[in-house]
């Protein structure tokens, strides 16, 4: 198993529940390990509440009918088993947050996080015999005759040669390697903050790529949300996260408005404004409300700018105050103050004549002291992925598989996710892969 | 060992990043009375402190525990935070310095009293009646006068209660209990469910992550609760004494098939094994996480259990060689260590047992209150 997050450990349960004898080999440390998975708390299940006809749904209506609908129709189906299972691996559960209530019909979520979760499998995984090698890293993987013979893994005593009769790639995605985003996106990532581990340079997706493995998902697609601009550059995790949009405005650092901060649908609200941000100048943009709004919404890690007037709070912002105290004057008059404000449901209470529109939870900005968080993107994951089957194999350029190289979690999500997420997926994902990646991985090395 | 604004000043840094993470929630009462604020004063602290069990399922849990730049450790923070609480509602506060030196404290008490009992014995049966053989009814009142020892008691036990009072008291008041809700029976029930269950140290079912920083486990819930369960029956081993001694007018020593003894041996024993058991667990723990809670918590965890274990230990040693030559001398060890006990009871660990429920009736409150 090549990784150290959830896809990779699932994977090692798996085939060590098959008898399997398994190695684990993780790039981090045991304080860092678990890649972008220690910073989860939620998994998206079908269940008594959510069809699966309703998660495909769910799905399709964020990534877009390019969907590659064989699957993600296994990912969902498979997910109905996927409670028992983590049950069974000693995972215990939590009531939904406060703040989450979005999610609570169609996750769930696993007591203490994501870390919690790891370190459970890690304990469960020693104890069923798999061996965890740190500070382990692959570099590359050794192919002949469309078949996997070794791994080149440099090691703290030096470079190695891992051999073994079947191989998964769990090592996720790129989204910390910054010359490599670089090459979309250009200078703006040097304002791109990366929500996650700091590990995951992509090294393995493209050696596999380059030896040939079929490409899939978006190379340019990733999920970013909106994020704390002074947040830490690699591993924030969910504190970063700004829960303010939909109760203020959201201008750019030319003090404009640049998307409807009351668009309707939860998850795609939540992704959105990560790639909005991104095209803004210096990739900055700043959630502007009031004071009626305090308390209503998470806070997060770091004080909000504050100032007793507009062009005060503009000041704060270094955005120039004249265009900040237009663009809340327009929007003020804009806001449609006969309709109720109802933030439990849409509530229609939107602007009129202003582009863009708030389509809903409008409330005039007057009551000081007035607040703004400093945004940027905050990448989480990419989409780009090495092609699989239903059994977990990597794919060639011509689609067949390679018989003992398989793949799971961030490496292969994008196969469905190709340019969108809804929240919980990418652990539902790696839970079900890894399981397929560790079970034929291990019947295939009993057969071998 | 710092002080309170720095404490204060650390508690809102780290417990700012909680409660914009709340992957907590589940484990204790801790992180909903977190977000129940945004700002968090004195009384606040002292508050989540004391429903700080010191599980470190959320240290285990968190992935912003050093190394990581953000550096969040709960338990340890909240231990410090437990043991200034102590500190500060304690009265008269210039006592507030024992916390510092438990073991001295504890020895120091223990020392003083049988110091004392030493005196009252050589002056009512002199030098050799501390060796004499004693027995038959009322043979402890031959070595030490009967008014004496019931007068020691009762002050030792007021003075402690008042002390004890007074800190449960000043706790609520800051933590923003009002008068009206103490008079609340049904937040009473149901702290006194939530202390009997131990329900906090469940860590959301899992169990302590103390000792074993892998595996968590509910020995130290059980191990805790024995040692209650010991307290309670050596209570009931006394009051029973009291009432064969003073209404029915029975004079000790009791025979072996008599309600106190049997009583008493049963509470010597549970509490020998739960404070034993919590001091094996304290010596097995790694030395990594030896000190993770912070300076001074090991120390007064350490001093109470120890003092606690040997009141057991001479009580039960008396009771074996109580119609030997040994019976003075054990005597004036076991109302030492009894002694001690009470003396430090307000500037001890024993604090924790009226704290901790002062902060769950307080979150009982605080859950009734919210909208």
């Amino acid at each position: 198993m090549i990784g150290g997050g959830n896809a990779a450990l699932c994977a090692a349960l798996a085939a060590a529940d098959r008898g399997a004898r398994v190695q684990v080999l993780e790039k981090t440390s045991p304080e860092w390990r678990g890649g972008n998975s220690k910073y989860t708390r939620n998994i998206r299940l079908v269940g008594q509440s959510y069809s699966e006809e309703e998660f495909l749904a769910d799905l399709v209506n964020v990534t877009g009918e390019g969907i590659d609908r064989d699957l993600a129709t296994l990912v969902i189906e498979r997910s109905g088993g996927v409670s028992r299972w983590m049950e069974s691996h000693g995972v215990r559960w939590q009531p939904p947050f406060r703040g989450t209530l979005q999610l609570a019909r169609t996750n769930r979520f696993f007591l203490g996080g994501g870390k919690a979760l790891l370190n459970t499998y890690y304990d469960r995984a020693e104890r069923a015999g798999v061996e965890v090698r740190y500070h382990a890293e692959v570099v590359s993987l050794q192919l002949a005759d469309r078949r996997f013979r070794s791994a080149i893994v440099d090691l703290p005593e030096g470079r190695c040669e891992v051999s073994a009769p079947a191989v998964v790639v769990a090592s996720g995605g790129f989204e910390s390697n910054l010359e490599w985003l670089g090459r979309y996106w250009g200078e703006a990532v040097d304002n791109y903050i990366i929500r996650g581990t700091s590990a995951n340079d992509g090294r393995l997706l493209a050696d596999l790529l380059s030896a040939g493995a079929l490409q899939r998902g978006n190379p340019r697609g990733f999920h970013a949300v909106a994020c704390d601009a002074r947040s830490p550059r690699y591993e924030g995790g969910i504190v970063t996260r700004v829960d303010s949009l939909p109760f203020g405005i959201v201008v750019n650092r030319d003090g404009r408005r640049f998307g409807d901060e009351g668009q309707d649908l939860w998850p795609k609200r939540y992704a959105s404004w990560g790639g909005l941000i991104a095209q803004q100048p210096y990739q900055l943009a700043f959630s502007v409300f009031d004071s009626q709004v305090l308390g209503r919404f998470i806070p997060p890690l770091f004080p909000a700018l504050e100032a007793v007037s507009i062009e005060g709070l503009a000041a704060e912002m270094k955005v120039d105050p004249g265009a900040l105290a237009t663009t809340v004057r327009e929007f003020n008059l804009a806001v449609q103050r006969d309709l109720p404000y109802d933030f439990s449901r849409l509530d229609g209470r939107g602007t009129r004549g202003l582009q863009p529109a708030k389509s809903n939870w409008a409330l005039p900005i007057e009551h000081p002291p007035f607040f703004a968080y400093p945004m940027r993107p905050g990448i989480t994951f990419t989409y780009l992925a090495v092609g699989v089957d239903r059994h977990a194999h990597v794919l060639d350029r011509s689609g067949r598989p390679l018989e003992n190289v398989f793949a799971a979690g961030e490496v292969m999500a994008g196969n469905i996710l190709l340019n969108g997420y809804v929240g919980g997926v990418g652990l539902t994902i790696g839970t079900v892969f890894g399981r397929i990646a560790g079970e034929e991985a291990a019947a295939y090395a009993r057969a071998a | 060992m710092p002080g309170l604004p720095d404490l204060l000043a650390e508690a809102n840094r780290q417990l700012t990043i909680c409660n914009a993470c709340r992957y907590c929630e589940g484990y204790c009462a801790v992180f909903p009375a977190l977000e129940r604020r945004s700002i968090l004063r004195e009384g606040d602290l002292a508050l989540l402190a004391n429903l700080c069990h010191d599980c470190r399922a959320c240290y285990q849990a968190c992935m912003y525990t050093p190394p990581h730049e953000f550096g969040v450790n709960v338990p340890a923070l909240l231990s410090q935070a437990r043991l200034e609480s102590y500190r500060r509602y304690a009265w008269p506060g210039a006592f507030a310095g024992l916390f510092n030196h438990p073991r001295w404290a504890a020895a120091g008490a223990s020392l003083l009293v049988a110091a004392l009992a030493l005196v009252a014995v050589v002056v009512r049966a002199g030098v050799g009646g501390l060796v004499a053989v004693e027995t038959g009814p009322g043979a402890f009142y031959r070595l030490i006068a009967y008014e004496v020892m019931v007068a020691v008691a009762l002050i030792l036990s007021a003075a402690a209660l008042t002390v004890l009072v007074g800190g449960f008291y000043r706790l609520w008041r800051e933590a923003g209990g009002s008068r009206r809700q103490l008079l609340d029976m049904h937040l009473w029930a149901g702290a006194l469910s939530d202390a009997a269950k131990l329900r906090y140290l469940k860590g959301g079912g899992g169990g302590c992550y103390y000792p074993d920083p892998v595996r968590p486990a509910q020995a130290r819930l059980a191990h805790h609760h024995v040692l209650l369960a010991g307290f309670a029956l050596a209570f009931a081993a006394t009051a029973t004494a009291a009432f064969e001694q003073d209404v029915l007018g029975l004079m000790p020593p009791y025979p072996i098939l008599s309600a106190p003894v049997l009583l008493g041996i049963a509470g010597g024993l549970f509490v020998m094994a739960g404070a034993g058991g919590l001091l094996a667990r304290k010596r097995r723990e790694p030395a990594a996480a030896r000190e993770l809670a912070g300076p001074g918590v090991r120390s007064l965890d350490v001093a109470f259990l120890v003092l606690v274990e040997s009141v057991a230990v001479t009580g039960m040693l008396l009771l074996v060689l109580r119609a030997t030559p040994a019976m003075g001398p054990l005597l004036v060890a076991h109302l030492g260590a009894v002694g001690g006990l009470f003396l430090t009871a307000p500037y001890s660990k024993f604090v924790h047992a009226v704290h901790r429920f002062a902060a769950l009736l307080r979150d009982r409150a605080e859950a009734a209150e919210a909208p």
